[in-house]
């Protein structure tokens, strides 16, 4: 009996956490539908916004150029991040290791039109011509200091054992990183990798300032129309790469559970 | 020969931390003392030990502090519930892609639920307690700015969680240990790498929080952030902007000095 | 170790096919070809209609490029990397623009459609003889009000937000110039005052207005207008429009002690490609039916003449938005004071919004 209640508990509150957290994106869901054209004051339901939106090949481009720029920046960063995460975690010296955690940090703690401001002075000195190579170096830069922190926690929890093989890895070494490190880290490299496309998803300002040549990214295209009003398009847009992501997520999700389902040792053995 | 097949995958890194890291705080520090006209001057460093923005660093400081604090509290809590779910990698997602949503779009989607006649206040009016002002007060601003970190929070203490032996939870029970003493004394310490790099991400990146502070607070709040986000862009004053983001960088620092000793301690307490 | 493989050799191959799927589309819209022009604009702040029939009749395709502010616009065409050829800033930014020699001398002879513009909004202060910027919109500074929910208040001087009974009811736009110009304004001082003590004064006389003040907002303030959030918002009259429009108990006035008067216009910055293309397109938007067109999406008061006559009465005469001389009279461009100036009214708005309660 008690034990029922306890799990109704629990499932009551992680209940009530989704749906906050899921609340703001119904909102603006359902406005997507408003003939009235503003994110206030639903008039009447209309499919107008999801009409014009596929006519709409310019936000097509701008769309792919976003998904693209993620996925690229998230995956590179992620390797670079993880290589770093491995660096600081075999640093013996703490002062070495907090100095170098600190320089990490730096970019999570710089305001975005700091970073934005000085990247854009750092490619116009090197010279990199401002467009997509440019974004995609931003956004890097900028998502590896999250994938290292995602990694870190992950690589301090190994057994002191493993540390002391890993302190000399040398060529014949390499086997304990790809074989023991990395699966064992591998939770921790997925979380830097989503962490890290949640970042680049979301960045307005460094974009901004570091895109050029007719290059341009969502949250450009929506933080610029502020002004003037944020057109429901722009929801219906949401709307629908929302509910595509979400059936890859579950689509992908099942797909590999159902692999290992089939060889439940072979899972076992990789973890 | 050894040595440098060691570090060999710490070039990227550290090519990262020198173009990326190294190369703009350099450049900032130089701007740190120029004044609007380009001139080299100690000014800034001055204005920022006034009033003004030495009372901006506390009420930054305070705010973080609570997002942070809160953010643990509700993050802690669902990470553990969301370990004993059954399709629990697949959770974890759905509680990061909604932070995949424009930025904006959800401060808006904000506006609306948490205006006088948003549902929020519907909600409240149904529940007898009466309509009153919620935005522009620091609870809403707390509220979504938790909401957007929260994600943050919850990875890192989730793949710590998960990880966690049962064996050891089961050996506490069986030595009589109460649920919080079993919490208190096993899962919290066990935890705390995760808790520590779920604090740094979500507290470090809300010093500076900007965009929240104007859309939710009304400026009723101004944190570092903003103050830089002005000077770099309104005021067009790179410098004071940049002495300023230094200041940030400092803080940062000494944060992260004090959370890896305290990390160290817990390490010595758990042998 | 697979696992990640597997998961990263998908991740790079999902991204290249999508990377031919972008180029591809951008050959197909003429994006890559050389008859192109880039218009820099702010989101949504032009009919996309008139940039296809300008492609049209003229072949030029348009790449259009948004900014989000005067400033971060500025940023950029400053530090170069991009071409920009028809860019869209504020009067203020002109001048900056052209102080720092940023912009590209404009050839009347190739913009015919110059005559259009009304001669009250040409060779202002901020560029004589237009040299270097046409204007696209223009409006004022202005209280916008809720009459159902203040009842028959109205509103004909500054002075009255200082009310007693109006707590917790104004929202401000958040601009430096903007608070500190009505303060000064009510004061009686020009909105372009330099006096340090007009300056001070201002400041202190804002800072009792605090109890009153509900929140300093940007381009929210629209929505928090028409949602009936607070009934009393200091505004560009841009956005009083927007506002009325959605929200018809709304009303906006310009107060008699006077206000500040802005232009978007239009300008070539010195990092254009094509000079050509950039005139033609200029001329295009001050034809007189597409001027007129564009007015009628955007919902800004024009500058154009011409395009008046061709649309409706009632929005040509609502003297709010387009209002008589005697009015206009008092209105004051925004000067360029100087860095110093400009940095003391930053700071003194900056101790203004830390000094609430």
């Amino acid at each position: 009996m008690e034990k029922k209640r306890k799990i109704n508990f629990s499932s009551i509150y992680l209940f009530i956490v989704f749906i906050i957290l899921y609340l703001p994106i119904f909102y603006l869901m359902y406005y997507s539908f408003n003939s009235g054209g503003k994110m206030y004051n639903f008039e009447s339901f209309t499919l107008d916004w999801y009409r014009e939106l596929f006519g709409n090949t310019r936000m097509l481009i701008i769309v792919l150029n976003t998904i693209i720029i993620a996925l690229l920046s998230a995956a590179i960063s992620t390797i670079i991040g993880v290589c770093g995460a491995i660096g600081i975690w075999l640093i013996k010296s703490k002062i070495s290791r907090q100095t170098l955690l600190s320089l990490n940090n730096i970019l999570i703690v710089s305001p975005d039109v700091v970073i934005g401001a000085s990247f854009l002075i750092l490619f116009t000195i090197i010279g990199i011509k401002l467009g997509f190579t440019s974004v995609l170096l931003a956004h890097i830069a900028f998502s590896v200091p999250i994938v290292v922190l995602m990694v870190l926690p992950k690589l301090q929890e190994l057994p002191m054992t493993i540390i002391d093989a890993a302190r000399d890895l040398g060529a014949s070494h390499w086997g304990v990183l790809t074989k023991v490190i990395l699966p064992l880290i591998t939770p921790g490299i997925f979380a830097g990798f989503f962490m890290a496309l949640t970042y680049s998803l979301d960045d307005f300002a460094v974009t901004f300032f570091v895109t050029g040549s007719g290059f341009s990214t969502l949250s450009v295209e929506i933080y610029s129309m502020a002004r003037r009003g944020v057109s429901l398009e722009i929801n219906a847009l949401s709307t629908i790469l929302f509910f595509v992501t979400i059936l890859l997520v579950i689509g992908y999700y099942f797909i590999v559970s159902k692999q290992n389902q089939g060889h439940p040792a072979r899972l076992e053995a990789r973890k | 020969m050894k040595t440098r097949s060691q570090k060999w995958f710490l070039i990227p890194y550290y090519l990262w931390l020198a173009l990326f890291v190294i190369a703009p705080i350099l450049l900032i520090v130089y701007y740190s003392f120029l004044d609007i006209y380009g001139n080299f001057t100690f000014k800034n460093y001055q204005r920022f030990f006034s009033s003004v923005y030495l009372e901006m660093t506390v009420s930054s400081f305070w705010y973080a502090l609570l997002i942070t604090i809160f953010c643990l509290i509700v993050a802690y809590p669902t990470a553990y519930l969301l370990t004993r779910t059954k399709y629990k990698q697949l959770w974890l997602l759905l509680i990061i892609m909604p932070s995949w949503i424009n930025l904006l779009l959800k401060a808006y989607a904000f506006i609306g639920i948490f205006g006088t006649y948003g549902l929020a206040n519907a909600l409240l009016e149904v529940l007898g307690v009466g309509s009153r002002q919620i935005l522009f007060t620091d609870f809403s601003f707390i509220f979504v700015a938790v909401y957007i970190f929260i994600p943050f929070m919850i990875l890192p203490i989730f793949n710590a969680l998960d990880k966690l032996d049962k064996s050891y939870l089961d050996a506490a029970m069986d030595l009589g240990a109460s649920k919080w003493q079993t919490f208190r004394r096993v899962i919290f310490p066990l935890t705390l790498n995760g808790v520590k790099s779920g604090c740094q991400v979500v507290f470090i990146p809300a010093l500076s929080l900007f965009m929240l502070t104007r859309l939710i607070a009304g400026n009723r709040v101004i944190t570092l952030g903003t103050a830089v986000e002005q000077q770099f862009l309104v005021n067009q004053d790179w410098g004071m902007g940049s002495t300023i983001a230094v200041f940030l960088v400092i803080i940062m620092f000494f944060i992260v000095f004090f959370t890896e000793r305290g990390v160290r301690n817990g390490k010595k307490a758990q042998n | 170790m697979k696992k990640l493989i597997q998961a990263f050799a998908a991740l790079f191959i999902v991204s290249i096919v999508l990377l031919l799927w972008v180029n591809r589309l951008n050959a197909s819209e003429g994006y890559t070809g050389d008859n192109t022009i880039t218009v820099f604009n702010w989101g949504d702040y032009i009919d996309m209609d008139l940039v296809e029939q300008f492609e049209e009749e003229t072949g030029i395709t348009v790449i259009y490029e948004t900014f989000d502010s005067n400033e971060s616009m500025l940023t950029k065409i400053q530090q170069g990397g991009t071409s920009f050829d028809v860019a869209v800033p504020s009067e203020y930014a002109v001048e900056r623009m052209k102080e720092e020699d940023l912009l590209y001398p404009l050839d009347h002879s190739k913009l015919p459609n110059l005559k259009n513009i009304d001669p009250r909004f040409l060779d202002m202060s901020y560029d004589p003889g237009n040299q270097y910027s046409v204007p696209y919109f223009w409006g004022t500074v202005g209280i916008a009000y809720n009459k159902k929910m203040l009842g028959e208040r109205t509103f004909d001087s500054w002075n009255d937000l200082w009310a007693d009974d109006l707590d917790n009811q104004i929202l401000l736009v958040d601009g430096a110039r903007e608070v500190m110009g009505f303060g000064l304004n009510s004061l009686n001082y020009s909105l372009n005052d330099t006096n340090p003590e007009h300056l001070l004064e201002a400041k202190e006389k804002l800072k009792t207005l605090w109890p009153n003040i509900k929140a300093i907002v940007g381009d929210e303030m629209k929505m928090l207008l028409v949602n009936e959030e607070a009934p009393i918002g200091v505004v560009w009259s841009g956005d009083a429009a927007d506002a009325m429009w959605e929200n018809e108990n709304i009303d906006f006035v310009v107060p008699k002690e006077g206000s500040n008067l802005w232009f978007d216009t239009m300008v070539i910055p010195k990092t254009a490609d094509n000079i050509d293309g950039a005139h033609q397109f200029i001329n295009f938007m001050l034809d007189a039916e597409v001027a007129a067109q564009n007015t009628d999406y955007i919902g800004y008061s024009t500058p154009n003449k011409a395009a008046m006559e061709l649309l409706d009465e009632e929005t040509v005469n609502d003297e709010r938005f387009y209002p008589p001389d005697e009015i206009t009279d008092k209105l004051e461009v925004y000067k360029n004071l100087g860095r110093e100036n400009l940095a003391l009214y930053n700071e003194l708005y900056l101790q203004f919004k830390m000094e609430r309660k």
